[in-house]
């Protein structure tokens, strides 16, 4: 028989999609692992920055100077091995490389919280959005629309102005302006993510909502929230750096890399390193945080799937 | 057309309305700020804020009577300098700002267009790899890295040009600072316009117009620039607002005596009162900027119906 | 001298795997006023058969062989000559009418500049010749309607406008590559009848490509059937539709719901349709192809009259008489 039933056919369409089929099942986890892993630029980045943060991290332990001392030996010396002063001087003697380090920290650290609380602001106020719909959306979306159309910054130098320049009140400033485009995100995919028929199920066994969102809506979010955290890093991180370049971040004695920049630029025409090495670190930082952002996406985005 | 143009400036006044009334509140509540009663300020300084804030009404009136001002177009008074109102600091330093950035933001839109094009219609020719390398460059490197190295190079090293500062409207203070911006916001345009052209040349339609016989030029110019504009109109709103801020920066970096400068110091003096009726003036600009990059946008597609 | 020649066509895409042979071996002739249909699932080369004869395939595709319009070689031509030729001489109608109208350029524009670039008309008279071409297609208001948008127009409206838009230049040669495949059923009788009595009027020919047999039956004089970028069959409608010798052409109008008698259940081919990446060595069918021996597994089969003397062409290794039971089953139930 040269023609079998439809039935068959379909039957012998399904065997052959089946012997296709990987033998073992890979979840997209794994998978979106190794296309990162693949990605030789993302991995790259992802070592120089650890790198980063480990030197910012237990590199003033290791070195024999503090961040405020003078080296009255030294002052505004050029990179050298005399008394380990590996990045040079400024014109108070202080090490470089510690403060450099130092600096990192306050600026890495300022990214990490800042971004930690607007991703979850924005998670919230994104997945309530979309889940709750209707008028409670359009307010909710309305009012990130006109964040949007605010100059940020100047209202972020209003609000330092007014606060203060505490550590924490820097992040609280960030964080007021860097969760929108997180919330943007997550409401879209919690509105496709509504429709699907898990939830449908859950509700109608009577399910109540503050669980459904926090059950069934946001760990199907988790792929896209990655993604945008990686983007949200930099971002935040460089908002702080324009803040303290600006003189309005945080205080003296504490430093981050906006501040040193700040302090080289006054005097990059005779110690030009003392500009270049913080310029160049946070340059690095900001590069890489990009990369590995894209290397996320490429990774994670359903779109090449 | 009109009643979308309605409708989209009516939309406007929330969030302007939204932003005064939140910063006003802000200064409000802060200890120490203008409207507290222990403030130790001159005399003069005292009598003008008295005349403006009408300090010893209720709140709510002294509210209204604020808006009222605004919108005669007096941003208020100055907490440190008697001798000016804000309305005089700002005549003095917009004008160094307008011609900065917005002048900048019109060279970059032209550049950053053609440049894009160049780089959509030659995949992996040089100005095609210089427009990716700029995008990569201008993403990584913020504006007060990138300003103070222009600075070192091109005034310190090569002595070409003066290292900052601002006399009369010479254009040799003019260029380092304007290069900057131009550089930032090219990056960007640029970035987007490679892409959308590249997409809208993979289109179905210009497959139709190359079956028709028309030569690459008309394709480009007549078919494919328009909707290629589309996602760059769209991105000059957010570019500008962004350019707010890198102009902020760029004045710092370049001791212009702009509105960012002006900004900066009125912070750095705790002069709260100008800052208030400075950041009530840009939400005003950039809003603005929004609506007409809005309107830009339902005049060049005609799929939006109004 | 035909008006039409395609000598051994060949269309390969480079890609990240090495070439892939999307078209191999493609040859046929057209004259005035005839109709070629041209048959097989999505991805058998149908499309990219013609696309390569407008030069219109993507970056990466080249081709090999000939087509030769009036003794002149469209494959080689240079993109000034080709930009002459077509859209004036040879035109084309696309598949999706949604994406191939330019969505920002109202339909005047988009009508009349084929005729200022190829006729050196005005844009006044043109925009009058555009309305006649409207009309002809039945577009109801023409005159009204040739300003709108393309969103303005239904689906069907604008596969009418992109067909009025084909035939402004009075071509000779119209590609119609599943011009109906979007459109809903009464719309696509419509568009084809519009599509008959256009030839009937203008002479021109046609090549209609579709997975259609249903369109192929009504319009077409010769049928070629291809699979996996090479020709199964090639001869008259009538031949192919009633004498069917090729496993694959008997396949596909097995597939073919019928109203003219009780039949049993609806054949269906087994299997997918082929990987164009990795195609076996000898027939592209014969791994779905239930006649399939070792040769045809191993040795490509020519492409040659079933019969001395016939004027259909056939690819297979069996012999048509084997073949001519079942073609009888299948065709007259």
């Amino acid at each position: 028989m040269l023609f079998r039933s439809k039935q068959s056919a379909l039957a012998g369409t399904l065997d052959n999609a089946l012997n296709n089929a990987p033998v073992e099942g890979r979840s997209p986890w794994v998978d979106a692992r190794r296309r990162f892993f693949r990605n030789k630029a993302a991995v790259a980045s992802m070592i120089i920055l650890t790198l980063i943060t480990l030197a910012c991290i237990f590199g003033p332990m290791v070195l024999p100077h503090s961040y405020e001392d003078t080296d009255w030996e030294a002052m505004s010396m050029p990179p050298t091995t005399l008394n380990m002063h590996f990045f040079g001087t400024d014109e108070l003697g202080r090490d470089l490389l510690v403060r450099c380090l130092i600096g990192g920290r306050i600026s890495l650290m300022v990214g990490l919280l800042a971004t930690i609380a607007s991703v979850t602001i924005g998670i919230v106020w994104g997945a309530t959005a979309g889940f709750i719909g209707g008028k409670v959306d359009a307010f909710m979306m309305r009012l990130v629309d006109m964040m949007y159309a605010v100059p940020y910054l100047l209202i972020a130098i209003l609000m330092v102005t007014l606060l203060g320049r505490e550590f924490y009140l820097v992040v609280l400033t960030i964080t007021v302006f860097s969760w929108m485009d997180m919330a943007r995100v997550v409401r879209g995919q919690t509105l496709s993510i509504k429709s699907k028929e898990y939830v449908e199920a859950a509700r109608a066994i009577g399910v109540s909502t503050p669980k459904l969102i926090f059950r069934h809506v946001v760990p199907n979010l988790l792929g896209i929230v990655v993604i945008y955290t990686t983007v949200t890093v930099p971002g935040v991180i460089l908002t702080e750096s324009v803040l303290s370049f600006l003189g309005l971040g945080v205080q003296e004695p504490m430093t981050s890399w906006g501040v040193l920049i700040e302090d080289g630029t006054g005097v990059m025409e005779t110690t030009p390193w003392i500009l270049l090495f913080p310029a160049g670190l946070l340059s690095v930082t900001l590069y890489c945080a990009n990369y590995i952002g894209d290397g996320m996406r490429d990774a994670l985005d359903p779109k090449d799937r | 057309m009109w009643s979308y143009t309605f409708r989209r400036v009516l939309m406007t006044i929330p969030t302007l309305l939204l932003v005064i009334t939140v910063c006003y509140l802000m200064l409000h509540a802060t200890p120490g700020g203008p409207f507290d009663g222990e403030r130790k300020v001159s005399a003069a300084v005292m009598a003008n804020l008295q005349a403006k804030y009408h300090l010893d009404l209720p709140l709510w009136q002294q509210y209204l009577y604020y808006l009222k001002s605004l919108l005669q177009g007096d941003l208020g008074a100055s907490f440190r300098y008697a001798d000016w109102s804000v309305n005089d600091l700002v005549a003095k330093a917009l004008p160094v700002s307008l011609t900065i950035g917005g002048g900048s933001l019109l060279i970059s839109v032209l550049i950053g267009v053609l440049l894009g094009t160049v780089a959509a219609l030659r995949q992996n020719s040089i100005v095609d790899y210089f427009v990716m390398l700029l995008g990569n460059v201008g993403s990584a490197f913020p504006s007060f890295v990138i300003g103070p190295v222009l600075i070192l190079v091109f005034a310190i090293w090569l002595g070409w040009m003066p290292a900052g500062g601002w006399d009369g409207f010479d254009v040799r203070y003019m260029i380092l600072p304007m290069a900057l911006l131009t550089f930032i916001n090219v990056s960007t345009i640029g970035r987007v316009m490679r892409g959308s052209l590249i997409e809208v040349l993979n289109s179905n339609f210009i497959r139709t117009a190359r079956a028709k016989g028309l030569p690459l030029r008309t394709i480009v110019v007549r078919h494919a620039l328009k909707p290629a504009l589309l996602p760059v109109v769209s991105v000059i709103g957010p570019l500008a607002i962004s350019s707010i801020t890198s102009a902020v920066v760029t004045e710092s970096v370049f001791s212009l005596p702009g509105l960012g400068k002006l900004i900066v110091n009125g912070a750095s003096n705790r002069d709260y009162t100008l800052v208030l009726g400075l950041v009530v003036l840009v939400t005003v600009v950039a809003v603005l900027l929004n609506l007409l990059v809005d309107l830009a946008y339902a005049l060049l597609d005609p799929k939006i119906r109004y | 001298m035909s008006l039409l020649k395609v000598n051994d066509l060949g269309v390969q895409f480079q890609t990240h795997d090495g070439f892939v042979y999307a078209v191999n071996g493609v040859n046929f002739e057209l004259d005035r006023g005839q109709t070629l249909g041209i048959v097989g699932e999505s991805g058998s080369g149908k499309s990219q058969s013609v696309l390569a004869m407008m030069g219109l395939l993507a970056k990466n595709g080249r081709t090999t062989g000939e087509a030769l319009y009036k003794g002149k070689n469209l494959l080689t031509m240079s993109p000034r000559e080709m930009n002459r030729i077509r859209g004036d001489r040879v035109s084309m109608i696309f598949q999706d009418p949604m994406t191939s109208l330019n969505p920002y350029l109202t339909v005047e524009r988009q009508m009349t500049e084929v005729l200022e670039l190829h006729k050196n008309m005005t844009r006044k008279a043109a925009k009058k010749r555009a309305i006649e071409l409207l009309e002809a297609v039945r577009i109801p208001e023409a005159a009204r309607r040739i300003d709108m948008y393309p969103h303005e127009f239904s689906g069907g409206m604008r596969q009418r406008v992109m067909i009025a838009m084909a035939l402004l230049c009075e071509p000779e040669v119209l590609i119609a590559d599943e011009p109906t495949t979007a459109l809903d059923v009464t719309v696509q009788a419509q568009i084809l009848s519009l599509l008959k009595d256009l030839q009937r009027d203008f002479g021109t020919a046609i090549i209609m490509i579709t997975h259609d047999l249903g369109v192929v039956a009504g319009l077409c004089e010769n049928v070629m059937v291809m699979y996996g970028g090479r020709v199964m069959e090639y001869g008259s409608a009538n031949d192919i539709f009633y004498h069917p010798s090729h496993p694959y052409t008997i396949g596909l109008l097995g597939a073919l719901p019928r109203l003219d008698h009780e039949g049993g259940e609806l054949m269906s081919i087994p299997g997918n349709p082929p990987n164009m990446a990795n195609l076996p060595k000898g027939c592209p069918f014969s791994e779905r192809c239930s006649f399939a021996s070792e040769q045809c597994v191993n040795e490509l089969p020519p492409l040659v009259p079933s019969t001395a003397g016939s004027t259909v062409l056939r690819a297979c290794h069996r012999p048509a008489e084997q073949l001519a039971q079942l073609s009888e089953e299948v065709v007259h139930g």
